[in-house]
């Protein structure tokens, strides 16, 4: 049977489109041919004029080793906060899907950190993580030094890692619980019967059942990771120290906004997109051949 | 092969208990069929015994030993379930050699026991295929062959063929009677078709509200219902039921509107009876034959080998059942004729059997 909606006449039809045609034009495409203009010439600070430069932007900003620094910081802070999160939701996922005790209070606390803007949580994890006054303050009286984000740039990660992996924890519970919870029961009880164990029917049945799930949520965290990092690392680092957690997209800020250079920002942020195409299409791939759907 | 013995078995739901104290035995290598509504705790009690529901009261015991704290996998079941319950994601072959790779049988072996059940179940041409890519029918093989490649001690069946359209369900049956006879392991089979408990049980168990109403062959429970609820749930069209008052010299019936001649009821005078006769059991005759009740003719359902007469009786519904080829005309009158050695005599106020005093009393002559 035909399931998809058919018009008579196609006027119709592109009607429909229209409003989320326009919106997409106005949010994304026409703000994206703008960056990859802007990427294209210099323009003057303060405004009068640009003078068309080609890929010079981009040859300078790739021939900076602070740039390539922050690309790092980038993809270290992607994967272990999307990993962190992913993890931690998971099972605390298959925990809540057993029904321990407990669990009500989980599924509903659960989903609060992701309604919750960066900057408010980023400034609540300052207060946590401080290292005179924070949680780690009571270890930093036993081991001087052993904690403090406004020296170390691993501690500085570290912060903004916990931060962004605790709004997400949230999302992805959320998500993992609906996929475990859309396994028939019946199937884990005949698992059971076939004389598999509480992890082995974790790993025969539920993990493979739930890829789906698994691959979109690393798909969005990757790409969140990306960009939702921006208030955190502003509040929580500004970057620091010595640029160890300028992600990508808080140096697009930093460069065209406090230096200036909006050239260069744009061409950073032409940059930054293009990497995250190409990691979800790696992600498509490579990764969603394993992924078995139902 | 092996005994189930169910000792005073109990189940609550939280403030609900929906099994209450059931006692049964099944002996090594029996066919047992629990027949029931839906809800009566035939599955709950399944269940129980394969050990994916806790006993909350009473023991399980299989082979001697009790299992109530046992996991499912240290019970030796197989179970077939309602809905197959086959893992999407595994080939047929995989799914049917699950239990062995979890059990660590090497992989040779393994595939050498696969290609032994496919055979018997023929399955071999599907063994790459995904449970997606299978008809209902073959589902139902997958799910059969899975049970028995761990060669268990005792099969439990959940409603295996209720998923089934009518033609294979009749096909199926025959198959999982054959493997029966063939494995001979215990089986305990789950269903609420009729149909399926008489043809497929050694020993029916009928349950009803988390009780068993009665345990025996097909042919004892149809020839001598325990209860009026297992008289009307078993057999079909159902069977009919008159209330009534046992009288010197035969019944009254219907609040006294109809008298039905016997002395052969065999019960005090004035006990308030429910009257059962099968409707396959009343003969009709001319309206004008002595000792036959009246009836008007509401409707006639054609079965091809014979036919339903459904008539109204001062109001209350009565069916009866013939292979005699009368056609009586909707809103025609007929004659009902009982014989005495029919008829099932429950309590009105407790619906169990009643018929202490049968054998004691002459026959009169009608």
């Amino acid at each position: 049977m035909e399931k998809r909606v058919t018009f008579a006449s196609w006027t119709i039809g592109i009607l429909f489109a229209v409003p989320q045609l326009l919106l997409i034009f106005t949010f994304f495409y026409w703000p994206a041919g703008q960056a990859v203009y802007w990427s294209l010439t210099l323009q003057q600070p303060w405004g009068g004029g640009n003078i068309w430069v080609g890929l010079d932007n981009f040859r300078s900003i790739l021939a900076n080793a602070d740039y390539w620094n922050s690309i790092t910081a980038s993809l270290v802070f992607a994967g272990i906060s999307t990993g962190l999160a992913m993890f931690i939701a998971l099972v605390l996922a298959a925990l809540t899907d057993r029904q321990l005790a407990g669990s009500r209070l989980y599924r509903v606390v659960l989903i609060w950190p992701y309604g919750i803007a960066a900057p408010a949580l980023a400034m609540a994890f300052r207060f946590i993580l401080a290292p005179e006054a924070g949680f780690l303050a009571v270890v930093n009286k036993g081991w001087p030094g052993f904690w403090d984000p406004g020296l170390d740039g691993a501690d500085a990660m570290a912060s903004i890692i916990i931060a962004f992996s605790w709004k997400y924890v949230g999302y992805n519970f959320i998500f993992f619980l609906a996929a475990f919870q859309a396994i028939p029961r019946s199937l884990i009880e005949a698992a059971a019967m076939d004389g598999s164990g509480v992890i082995r029917r974790f790993w025969d049945i539920q993990f493979p059942l739930i890829t789906p799930t698994i691959f979109f949520l690393l798909v969005i965290n990757i790409t969140e990771s990306f960009q939702d990092s921006f208030g955190i690392v502003d509040i929580m680092t500004s970057g620091g120290p010595a640029n160890a957690t300028n992600l990508m997209v808080y140096k697009i800020y930093s460069d065209g906004f406090k230096g200036l250079d909006y050239s260069g920002a744009a061409a950073q942020s032409i940059i930054l997109m293009v990497l995250i195409v190409l990691l979800t299409i790696v992600q498509f791939r490579f990764i969603e051949r394993r992924v078995h759907y139902r | 092969m092996a005994s189930i013995a169910i000792r005073d078995v109990k189940k609550n739901y939280a403030k609900t208990q929906v099994v209450h104290g059931v006692d049964l035995d099944f002996a090594s290598g029996e066919f047992v069929v629990i027949l029931g509504p839906s809800g009566c705790g035939k599955s709950t009690l399944l269940r129980m015994i394969a050990g994916l529901e806790e006993i909350s009261g009473g023991t399980i015991a299989i082979d001697g030993t009790v299992v109530n704290k046992l996991e499912p996998r240290q019970r030796g079941c197989a179970m077939v379930f309602q809905n197959y319950a086959l893992y999407p994601h595994m080939s047929v072959a995989q799914n049917i050699g699950y239990s062995l790779k979890v059990a660590g049988v090497p992989a040779g072996e393994r595939n050498q026991r696969i290609q032994a059940v496919a055979r018997m179940l023929e399955l071999e041409h599907l063994l790459e295929r995904k449970p997606m890519a299978l008809s209902g029918g073959q589902r139902q093989r997958v799910a059969m062959g899975r049970a028995m490649i761990r060669e268990p001690k005792v099969f439990l069946f959940d409603e295996p063929l209720s998923n089934l359209d009518a033609k294979l369900r009749v096909q199926m049956r025959s198959e999982i009677r054959k493997l029966h006879r063939r494995l001979n392991a215990t089986s305990v089979f789950v269903t609420h078709d009729q149909v399926e408990a008489m043809t497929l049980a050694d020993r029916l168990v009928v349950m009803n509200g988390g009780r068993v109403e009665q345990v025996g062959t097909p042919g004892e429970i149809y020839t001598r219902p325990a209860s009026r609820f297992v008289a009307t749930f078993v057999g079909a069209p159902a069977m009919n039921i008159l209330e009534g008052t046992v009288e010197r010299d035969g019944l009254s019936l219907l609040g006294g509107s109809r008298r039905l001649a016997t002395a052969r009821v065999g019960l005090p005078v004035g006990t308030k009876v429910a009257m059962g006769i099968r409707p396959e059991a009343v003969r009709l005759v001319a309206p004008e034959t002595a000792g036959a009740l009246k009836a008007t003719v509401d409707l006639v359902e054609e079965l091809g080998a014979g036919r339903v007469i459904y008539v109204d009786l001062d109001g209350a519904p009565f069916s009866v059942m013939t292979s005699e080829a009368v056609h009586p005309e909707p809103g025609s009158t007929v004659g009902l004729k009982i014989s005495p050695d029919d008829m099932h005599f429950f309590s009105s106020e407790t619906g169990t059997r009643l018929d202490v005093f049968k054998a004691s009393v002459p026959e009169p002559a009608l």
